[in-house]
């Protein structure tokens, strides 16, 4: 049995090497919403209100486009949806906790945080405390976002944008699923997603994010279907 | 941008987190479904990966012979081999780096 503060710093473990492209986008964040023109407390306000990486660009983006508040806050919701299957996936493993601890633990469930947990919890599924892995990775993610954004408002853009960091992200999640390319039904729904989402892309609400997802889920249903 | 614009977004963002979590019990979920949740890594990051790679920040397609593409294969097969998240990145980015300021330029 590891104890919470072992379990706590397993997750920071787990969730650090992605910190490598987190934080580049979130300082990359920070400084487009300055760059924008907009009040740096406000931008700042979005990565502890909202805490969506691209969500909060695309907030951002809509607003300066004159998007009214309507569309770009329906937006973050759409984007964000994708949380909602996160939670799915998650609520397993968290159904003991209190009905307040599920409450504050749901503040700080992210993607990478997610993934890294989720991987964590299948292999220790008798661990008393798993939930602080959660908040571990999560606690981590919350803590260099808000630096990371804060460093961008402070000092601008100082990561080149040369450098073209923003394609980190896609490498830290071809990082997250790479493995499960051994397994040719998950080869299939991975495939799925990424057409589909390549496919609605122009959808409205960037709606694509979840689009993608529900037919690719679809598509697995029908695998596990054939595989009987 | 108001702050009022903020929260609301805010709030929508944290239902998507909370709702799952602390208003579905295990007990709504059958095992059919428990089985296709198996699938959800699978079934939401290419969403991110594939438009992050083949979508340009003008929201257009990029060219076949795009970097990005290259990019992505060395962190993939660097990825696949290693089981290393920061050799995955690294290798995804160096490579990317290595074609846009050595040979394209």
């Amino acid at each position: 049995m590891l104890t919470k503060k072992q379990l706590f710093t397993r997750g920071m473990l787990d969730i650090s090497p992605h910190m490598l492209s987190v934080i580049p986008f979130g300082i990359i964040c920070g400084a487009i919403g300055v760059e924008l023109g907009f009040n740096p407390y406000l931008v700042y306000a979005m990565s502890f209100i909202i805490f969506g990486g691209a969500s909060q660009i695309v907030f951002l983006q809509l607003l300066s486009g004159g998007a009214s508040s309507l569309v770009a806050v329906t937006s973050v919701g759409i984007i964000n949806s994708r949380h909602l299957l996160y939670g799915a996936v998650l609520s397993e493993y968290l159904e003991k906790l209190s009905f307040i601890k599920k409450l504050l633990i749901s503040y700080v469930v992210v993607d990478q945080g997610f993934a890294e947990s989720n991987k964590f919890f299948k292999k220790n599924r008798t661990e008393e405390y798993l939930h602080y892995h959660l908040i571990g990775t999560g606690c981590t993610m919350w803590v260099c976002w808000q630096i990371a954004t804060l460093s961008g408002i402070i000092l601008g853009s100082f990561v080149p944008e040369e450098l073209g960091l923003k394609f980190a992200i896609p490498l830290t999640f071809i990082a997250i699923v790479v493995q499960d390319l051994k397994k040719l039904d998950h080869v299939i729904v991975m495939i799925t997603c990424g057409l589909s989402s390549l496919l609605f892309f122009d959808a409205p609400f960037k709606s694509y994010i979840i689009i993608s997802p529900v037919i690719a889920l679809f598509v697995a249903a029908l695998l596990l279907r054939l595989k009987k | 941008m108001t702050l009022a614009s903020i929260i609301a977004a805010g709030i929508l963002t944290y239902f998507t987190r909370m709702t799952m979590i602390a208003l579905i019990s295990r007990d709504m979920l059958g095992d059919k479904i428990k089985a296709v949740l198996e699938y959800v890594p699978s079934a939401v990051f290419p969403a991110i990966i594939f438009p992050g790679i083949f979508i340009n920040d003008y929201g257009t397609f990029i060219e076949m012979n795009d970097p990005k593409i290259f990019g992505a294969l060395v962190a993939v097969i660097v990825g696949y081999f290693s089981k290393n998240i920061i050799a995955t990145i690294l290798a995804g980015l160096v490579s990317y780096w290595f074609l846009i300021f050595v040979i394209f330029s």
